[in-house]
């Protein structure tokens, strides 16, 4: 027997067998059945419809924007858990602890980088998947609650990147995190800067911006608090924004032009 | 994919639909290995960076809010802090979010036309395109010490002298009592709105016609007009303060426009 029919013979054996057929469910049968099952029966898949308009898959269509926005997410977050085995969001360490991931860790300098420019990709990535959405129309009905939820993530994006401006702790890093939070200070009624703060007393220890930086300036509380939400509260609820966003845009289907 | 070319050549059928595996999964697998590669490279080329370690006594000049938000830092030279900070994003999320609800033009619901949506496509270019990345061009650019305007190529000079004569519009025509400045810069800003939406009233009939108006009803109208005009206004309060060195319209202790 020749070594390819031997071959053939344990592959046969191995997706045969009783442990293979418990985790893959389905063979590569190009079947139609088959076809359906691979998405539906697959937790990696199951958001896709089974079929889809051929319309919809149409690179120039989508411009590849949403997924790629979804992807930058992930990217974020394996390379964030990375470099949060590094980092200690305390006032004295987080500077030090970023020195130390740049130089001395294994690939903790490209890490940082990914980590750095799939967010600000992520960024273009929303606006350009908006933009596209609105020249095909594809907020129309009835799809309108999907945009809504759409621009709630956009504005998650913007704070997520926001947020983990301020870890590295460097001078790039509190003053723009000062000019950006300056709006809190000058809200109204809330900030004790912004219009009619007199009427509810807000002053600079006990307004808005305090309650975000906690405290009256940027100091070791602001660190933890953007800490967590950049790493636990944002994304939490940005992944069930998600969630919601790509099943709805499964159940409303994908857009196209009308048969 | 490959197959697409000689599909697209059948006519339209009532069932158009594909097999998400493989068709749609595969075209994601390859852009995924193709756009991670990128990244990957760009990270290898370019550092992030990190400057010295943070210190709140000494503060640089200028200091930059992140890339994607000196859109609002822009604005910060035209409007007041509460109003470039807080009342303008505010308003530009629900302009966004109400987005479905005013456009009730059925045309060009999930395929690229521009003809059947000439003014939808114009009003997002314009305020997407010309009035936010513009924005924030200039404030990564064009921007330097004491928020002055340098060109990119230009030394920043933090001695530039700025010329402080910027001044009320009240003061400017004449007014000197604050009351007096007050009730006619309230006059000025209630006027700007209630003319511009007027104007575009007899626009959209002028347009879109009677019967149009008819069916987008007076709430989609004068929610569409206050986001229409207060996005015009920006391009006004820039004129204003650029040429004519206007900073406020509206000047109380309280509230600046």
């Amino acid at each position: 027997m020749a070594l390819k029919d031997k071959l053939e013979e344990v592959k046969k054996d191995i997706v045969e067998s009783h442990v293979w057929k418990a985790i893959f469910r389905h063979g590569y049968e190009d079947t139609p059945r088959n076809r359906v099952l691979m998405v539906t029966a697959n937790v990696w898949l199951h958001l896709h419809p089974a079929k889809v308009r051929r319309h919809g898959v149409r690179m120039r269509f989508t411009w590849c924007m949403g997924g790629l926005t979804f992807l930058m997410f992930l990217m974020t977050v394996v390379t964030g858990i990375y470099l949060m085995f590094y980092y200690r969001p305390v006032g004295e360490y987080a500077f030090a602890d970023m020195q130390y991931l740049e130089q001395d860790m294994p690939f903790g300098m490209l890490m940082r980088n990914m980590h750095r420019w799939a967010a600000h990709a992520m960024v273009v990535f929303v606006w350009l998947h908006m933009f596209r959405v609105f020249l095909t129309g594809s907020y129309k009905p009835p799809r309108e609650f999907n945009w809504i939820v759409g621009v709630l993530l956009l504005v998650l994006t913007l704070l997520l990147s926001f947020t983990g401006y301020l870890l590295p702790w460097d001078q790039l890093s509190i003053w723009a995190v000062t000019v950006g939070s300056n709006m809190a200070r000058a809200s109204p009624l809330l900030g004790h800067e912004g219009p009619f703060h007199e009427f509810v007393g807000a002053n600079p220890v006990y307004d808005a911006r305090a309650f975000l930086f906690g405290g009256g300036e940027i100091g070791p509380h602001t660190l933890l608090r953007f800490y967590i939400l950049h790493c636990i509260f944002i994304p939490l609820v940005a992944s069930l924004l998600m969630a919601v966003h790509f099943w709805r845009i499964r159940r409303d289907g994908f857009s196209g032009p009308s048969l | 994919m490959a197959d697409e070319a000689q599909e697209k050549k059948k006519p339209a059928s009532v069932d158009d639909k594909i097999h998400t595996w493989p068709h749609l999964v595969r075209g994601e697998f390859l852009v995924t290995i193709f756009v991670v590669v990128v990244l990957t490279l760009w990270a290898l080329l370019l550092d992030a960076p990190l400057e010295e370690p943070a210190n709140p006594t000494r503060t640089p000049n200028p200091s930059k809010a992140p890339w994607y938000f000196l859109g609002l830092q822009e604005m910060l030279v035209y409007y007041d802090p509460w109003h470039a900070g807080v009342v303008l994003p505010t308003l530009i999320i629900i302009g966004l979010m109400v987005i479905p609800f005013i456009d009730i033009n059925p045309a060009g619901n999930g395929y690229y036309t521009f003809k059947d949506r000439k003014y939808e496509i114009l009003t997002f270019f314009f305020g997407f395109h010309i009035l936010w990345v513009s924005m924030i061009i200039i404030g990564t650019f064009f921007r330097g010490p004491g928020w002055n305007l340098f060109w990119p190529w230009e030394h920043w000079d933090p001695h530039k002298v700025q010329a402080l004569t910027n001044v009320d519009l009240p003061y400017l025509v004449g007014f000197r009592d604050y009351y007096w400045s007050a009730a006619f810069g309230l006059f000025c800003v209630v006027a700007y709105f209630i003319v511009g939406m007027a104007l575009f009233y007899y626009w959209v009939l002028r347009v879109k016609g009677k019967e149009f108006m008819e069916r987008w009803g007076p709430v989609r109208f004068g929610i569409t007009a206050f986001l229409m005009v207060t996005m015009l206004a920006l391009p006004v309060k820039m004129f204003l303060r650029l040429a004519l060195n206007v900073k406020y319209i509206l000047a109380t202790k309280w509230i600046n426009i």
